[in-house]
């Protein structure tokens, strides 16, 4: 784990107009990341821990504050970039796996490959990456033929297909059991420390939680521990 | 990859996709139907006009070539112009519509045989009593006619004496006095037919009886056939730009109506793909992809379903509307289809483009 932080955010604030009224989804959040640091984030509905999830991964913009993501300030850059930095730079894995159910496992991961415009050479990191998932042989199957622990895993794959700087993954044990819970926990634990994959992972459950190098927690828009 | 998707997603509700072709396929279907009914028609006309074996039409001032009504010119004139230098026979003859695109042509039989070389009879033969009727095979079968069969038009009971062979001068032929007397036009004509000693004299004679008969319609049967054209129809290239315009309209709508819904049924997948930093471009390809495929998908269900439309027609009612397969229109009007598709697409497609990824994560 490098000492040089791969994520730095800096007095984020966040606030949407819901109707007539202004709800503060994030009041000034301070927090830093180590490249290759696991770190799980732990709050309560409501706390902005989800909010904080979609800046950092570049699908929204902070009100206020600066956010950097390697060295970019995503409080600065258009939709555009916003885009093209999801391409490579952000991996997402979902509570509900969210893949295309009209594409097979193996091309799930390809079409991220496709958005990225990558250049089809052999990538022997993911080839490892794909070893470690353990879903070589489901790869032909549309995710409907697939179990949740298997979709999830697809999922992981499809997010660090590209290499991404950073693997947010947002309760991606929610709707799984035990078994399969633990097995995406200690592929994604694999992750980070077999390949240095700098992971940020949100949970309600503590027990997830520890899985972590380092647990954050938010409360009311704010960082209340660390 | 996106061709694959692109693909998938249609594969993947097919019943949406196959009533968006069959859409896409009548609307098709329509259009050529449309055109090769008009093309039929005129070729139909043309066939039975360069059966009558005459070199020249001479018809009234002011009247339309392809005209299929009124008598207005005077049964002198056949005399008159069987009496021309170089002129070996003049024929006249009256159309009557009765009904719809169904028209009553009345002729001096025995001048019209020498003229044409008479009728082919399949069965039967000429009209021997007044109210005697000869019709062609097309409209014996549409109307299930045979010889010695009732047949009432224009208010009168007629007998069917012989049914013959089409392709020359009408479907349904009477003498020409019955028909003059039944319609009260006694000693008029619709028009005349010419025929000239020989062929080199054709272009004199023309010449001759248009000086002679200024504001007369005087054509050689080769320009007259060749008149027989769409842009010769009054009205007809009018309907056919208006039949596109109602096809754009119709393939804008079912378009539209589509992709609006997979647009909405695909929120979250649109959403994942913004994830994945997929930019609107490349949403707004698989659309407008999609909905080109199935454009061309729904123009070839057209062109085939144009030629079951044509074996109907020509099944029950070929005496009436004939029709014709036209390969010359299929590229335009799949190029009509898939434009009007396309701009269907445009504000779905649009909508898509423009989706906020968090909200379109979060639809359920």
């Amino acid at each position: 784990m490098s000492n040089a932080p791969i994520i730095e955010a800096r007095d984020v604030r966040k606030i949407y107009r819901v109707g007539d009224v202004d709800v503060h989804a994030l009041r000034g959040v301070d927090l830093s990341v180590r490249r290759g640091e696991f770190l799980t984030l732990v709050g309560p509905s409501g706390s902005g821990k989800s909010t904080l999830f979609h800046i950092l991964g570049g699908l929204t913009a902070p009100t206020s504050g600066h956010v950097l993501v390697d060295g970019r300030d995503l409080s600065r850059i258009s939709d555009a970039e916003r885009t093209e930095l999801r391409k490579r730079m952000v991996g997402f894995v979902f509570q509900k796996y969210n893949l295309l159910p009209t594409l097979s496992a193996a091309d799930n991961i390809a079409i991220a490959r496709h958005i990225a415009r990558w250049n089809g050479e052999r990538d022997e990191q993911f080839e490892r990456a794909l070893e470690l998932l353990g879903i070589a042989d489901r790869l032909h199957h549309k995710p409907r033929e697939l179990s949740g622990g298997e979709q999830q895993r697809v999922a992981i794959a499809r997010a660090i297909v590209n290499h991404p700087a950073i693997l947010l993954a947002d309760e991606p044990t929610g709707n799984l059991d035990s078994a399969n819970s633990q097995a995406v926990l200690a592929i994604i634990r694999d992750l980070n420390e077999r390949l240095g994959q700098t992971i940020l992972m949100i949970t309600h459950d503590a027990a997830v939680a520890a899985y972590g190098h380092r647990i954050v927690r938010m409360l009311d828009g704010r960082i209340c521990s660390e | 990859m996106i061709n694959k998707l692109v693909v998938e997603n249609l594969r993947f509700r097919p019943v949406r996709t196959m009533l968006s072709i069959l859409a896409i396929g009548v609307e098709v279907m329509m259009l050529l139907t449309i055109v090769g009914l008009s093309r039929g028609m005129l070729a139909d006309s043309r066939e039975r006009a360069s059966g009558i074996g005459a070199d020249i039409v001479i018809r009234p001032p002011g009247s339309t070539v392809i005209g299929m009504s009124s008598a207005p010119l005077s049964e002198k004139y056949v005399a008159w112009a069987a009496a021309q230098p170089h002129v070996a026979l003049a024929v006249g003859s009256m159309n009557y519509p009765v009904s719809g695109l169904t028209v009553v042509t009345g002729i001096d039989l025995p001048q019209f045989n020498r003229m044409s070389g008479g009728f082919r009879y399949l069965s039967g033969g000429p009209p021997r009593a007044p109210r005697d009727i000869v019709v062609d095979s097309y409209y014996a079968q549409q109307n299930d006619l045979h010889v010695g069969s009732n047949l009432k038009l224009m208010n009168t009971n007629w007998r069917v004496s012989g049914i013959i062979e089409p392709g020359k001068l009408a479907r349904i032929v009477v003498p020409l006095n019955v028909l003059q007397e039944l319609t009260g036009s006694e000693g008029k004509l619709t028009q005349i037919y010419v025929k000239v000693d020989k062929p080199a004299d054709i272009n004199p004679v023309l010449a001759h009886l248009k000086k002679e008969l200024p504001g007369f319609q005087i054509f050689s049967m080769r320009e007259f056939i060749s008149m027989f054209s769409v842009s010769n129809v009054p009205g007809l290239q009018a309907f056919i730009a208006v039949v596109i315009g109602l096809s754009v309209v119709v393939g804008f709508l079912v378009v539209f109506l589509s992709m609006y819904t997979a647009v909405l049924e695909r929120t979250r997948e649109i959403g994942i793909l913004k994830a994945l930093g997929a930019s609107p471009f490349y949403i707004l390809n698989i659309l407008f992809r999609e909905t080109f495929l199935v454009g061309v998908l729904g123009s070839a269900a057209g062109i085939g379903l144009s030629y079951l439309s044509r074996f109907l027609i020509m099944t029950f009612v070929p005496a009436t509307i004939p029709t014709i397969i036209v390969p010359d229109w299929w590229p335009i009007a799949a190029a009509t289809a898939i434009g009007g598709a396309l701009m269907g697409a445009v504000y779905p497609g649009w909508r898509a483009a423009r989706q906020d990824p968090i909200e379109a994560l979060s639809y359920e």
